[in-house]
């Protein structure tokens, strides 16, 4: 099938070019970093993490988009998400590996990378982060592309098939609890050291991530005949709406431990990101553009007449990418290293060089995702089934996964 | 540490634990010492016979005997011009193995608001805690960081680091620097007998694991002037260990159940 992304229109054809551009000039930088050691990005002695482990953080969100597709479509024989899983899941891939990517842009010795792997380490988090993350990435490209094949040669996908499907869908929810376990063990760190961080990583997953799929599904829908169905799209801003509630009632609850207990350590850094600590206070504005997006993403997407107008909703969504981004890819990050070990605050701002690298590593994750959607939208156009609404309310059960024309 | 002076202990470790296992504790209690706990020691006969050896090390800082800054300044460069630890002006990237700073910095636990005048104008030392139940070896994800089961010394193997720089984030006392850049040229007098690192691995104090092995004691227990003490936890007749018995002492960050094996006598 991966002829398919050999054929395209000039536009296509310059825009995985201007992508490429990118990624080259970002692949530069990181020689250069490679050569000069890591004292390139803002990170420190007292902030050894920065932006590259913030966009791992936010992109196994995006990751989770695919499970909230792949679960009501098998889980509950919600049949209208048909069309956009594979879409779903092929962003999956795309964001797993970019996360892959950053974890080795900072490390300060990627050539022993396999030192992980050599030596296992059960009792570390970060073994099994790197472990879960790649199963993931594999079993979304394989469920991926033997359905899409199955679709393609209209042939039921095979039975054995469900098996991983069910497989993926609880190891979805493992990337994100083992992500927000490389945070929520460490004694020191009080902002990170709660339990509700792996249910706050699933909640703020599950908003953004379909948030990010949905965006992207509208711009298909602008560049090429593909259509998603209202249905699908209703429902997944629906989930997304339930999603962002619950993230925005967990970090209440975070407010509520901190400022009712009034300790200072569960304090300090909330107070450090939204209204400064000992004068340093470079974060707080975004803290409250997050805080004033996500509230504005709510009112526009909780009432349902609001939400369903699909002129609002790429508005509402995009707010609530805005606020998910600076909550979990800055804020947590910042948040968890002030104040410092010494209850001091040392600043933490990106350089020139990290913001390069890490722009080219995501023009290097929108080739991956635009060749896999190429492929996708080419399969459905052969089949004719590009533009046609799937139908509404009809039951799909897995055990049955029939092959009929109307419904991919 | 180099990998081969690695796996050199665990070879040395098996053979105690093969041929040793009787003879070890019987060549320990002749040195009078108290018998190793693990297996995983080095065999006696496989040491230099002058090493110092404990089961559980652990040091007492007599926070008053050390007299002012010229006093902090020969202890910690004692440490750094032993183990070639790079002078990096910059805040931001710079390496330290032992250090000082105040006391609301050191014991961020225990603030108090009518701190008794001259303990506020006091400096501490700080070094890595030798923690019983360290952070920074639970998180590490090859075991470049690691516990010597036998003597309690949380070490680094520098060539097997990735620098992903995971026990940094752990560690809640910041006791570890990270080299962002190559350290070599911030190095002033070189010592040719300890290893310079290369950029981008962890780095922090080792206990002076090599002086130890020598039969030396740590290289800024020596400079201190009697103001450290150094020795086994495990043994009540220890320095130590009256040390402790003798004078009120304090660890920090208590609460969060690592065991410090720094004690600072106030
Ligand atoms: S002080 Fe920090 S680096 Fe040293 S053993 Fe304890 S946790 Fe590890
Ligand atoms: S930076 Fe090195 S020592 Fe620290 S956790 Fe990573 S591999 Fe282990
Ligand atoms: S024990 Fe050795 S390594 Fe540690 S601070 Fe003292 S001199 Fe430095």
């Amino acid at each position: 099938m991966l002829e398919k992304a050999l054929k395209g229109s000039p536009g296509y054809w310059i825009w995985l070019f201007v992508l490429a551009g990118i990624a080259s000039v970002g692949m530069l930088v990181y020689v250069v970093q490679l050569n000069m050691g890591l004292k390139l990005t803002g990170m420190s002695r007292d902030v050894s993490w920065g932006f590259y482990i913030a966009q791992l953080t936010y992109l196994v969100g995006v990751a989770a988009s695919a499970v909230m597709l792949v679960l009501p479509a098998y889980f509950h024989h919600y049949k209208a998400f048909k069309k956009i899983i594979i879409l779903g899941e092929f962003l999956a891939i795309a964001s797993v590996a970019m996360c892959i990517l950053f974890v080795v842009v900072d490390l300060g010795q990627p050539q022993r990378l396999f030192n992980v792997v050599l030596h296992p380490t059960p009792n570390s988090v970060l073994f099994w982060d790197m472990v879960v993350l790649n199963v993931y990435m594999y079993l979304n490209l394989f469920i991926g592309w033997v359905s899409l094949e199955c679709e393609r040669n209209r042939v039921d996908p095979p039975s054995w098939l469900k098996y991983f499907i069910w497989l993926s869908i609880i190891w979805a929810f493992s990337i994100h609890t083992v992500t927000a376990f490389l945070y929520a063990g460490l004694p020191g760190r009080h902002y990170w050291l709660t339990a509700i961080m792996a249910a706050r990583f699933l909640a703020s997953a599950f908003a953004s991530g379909p948030a990010i799929l949905l965006l992207l599904v509208f711009l298909l829908q602008k560049l090429t005949k593909f259509r998603a169905g209202t249905e699908a799209i209703m429902s997944v801003a629906k989930i997304i709406t339930y999603a962002m509630c619950v993230n925005i009632f967990f970090y209440l609850l975070e407010m509520f431990t901190s400022f009712y207990s009034s300790i200072p350590g569960h304090k300090s850094p909330i107070i450090y990101l939204f209204s400064g600590l000992d004068g340093y206070n470079q974060w707080v504005p975004y803290m409250w553009v997050a805080v004033i997006t996500a509230a504005i993403s709510l009112v526009l997407l909780i009432p349902a007449k609001i939400r369903d107008n699909h002129k609002v909703l790429p508005w509402a969504l995009m707010l609530l990418v805005i606020a998910t981004y600076i909550d979990k890819g800055i804020g947590l990050i910042v948040g968890g290293f002030t104040p410092t070990p010494f209850e001091t605050v040392t600043e933490y701002v990106p350089t020139i060089p990290e913001l390069t690298i890490t722009i080219g590593i995501y023009a290097i994750g929108a080739i991956i995702l635009t060749i896999l959607w190429k492929i996708a939208i080419e399969v459905k156009r052969d089949l004719g089934t590009l533009d046609k609404e799937p139908p509404k309310f009809k039951k799909l059960y897995v055990e049955d996964l029939q092959y009929s024309e109307d419904y991919h | 540490m180099s990998k081969t002076r690695r796996d050199f202990l665990k070879i040395a470790g098996i053979s105690a634990l093969g041929l040793g296992c009787s003879a070890l504790p019987a060549a320990a209690s002749e040195e009078g010492l108290a018998a190793a706990p693990a297996a995983d020691a080095p065999a006696a006969d496989t040491m230099n016979p002058h090493a110092l050896t404990a089961t559980r090390w652990g040091m007492a800082i007599f926070t008053r005997k050390i007299k002012g800054p010229e006093h902090f300044k020969q202890i910690i460069s004692a440490c750094h011009s032993y183990h070639n630890v790079p002078k990096i002006p910059k805040h931001k990237n710079e390496i330290k193995w032992i250090w000082e700073d105040s006391f609301e910095h050191t014991f961020t636990e225990k603030e108090s608001h009518y701190l008794a005048e001259d303990v506020k104008m006091m400096d501490f030392l700080l070094l890595c805690n030798h923690c019983d139940n360290p952070p920074c070896v639970r998180v590490c994800p090859t075991k470049a960081t690691f516990k010597r089961d036998w003597d309690g010394i949380v070490m680094m193997d520098m060539h097997r680091c990735i620098g992903c720089r995971f026990c940094m984030a752990a560690c809640p006392y910041g006791s570890r620097s990270f080299n962002f850049g190559d350290p070599r040229p911030y190095i002033k007098e070189l010592n040719p007998d300890y290893p310079t690192r290369m950029r981008g691995v962890v780095e922090k104090c080792d206990f002076c694991v090599e002086r130890l092995a020598q039969g030396m004691m740590p290289a800024c227990v020596e400079a201190s002037e009697g103001a450290l003490v150094f020795g086994d936890l495990d043994d009540p007749n220890s320095d130590v260990r009256k040390a402790l018995r003798e004078n009120f002492s304090i660890r920090r960050k208590t609460s969060l159940g690592t065991q410090p094996s720094v004690y600072y006598i106030i």
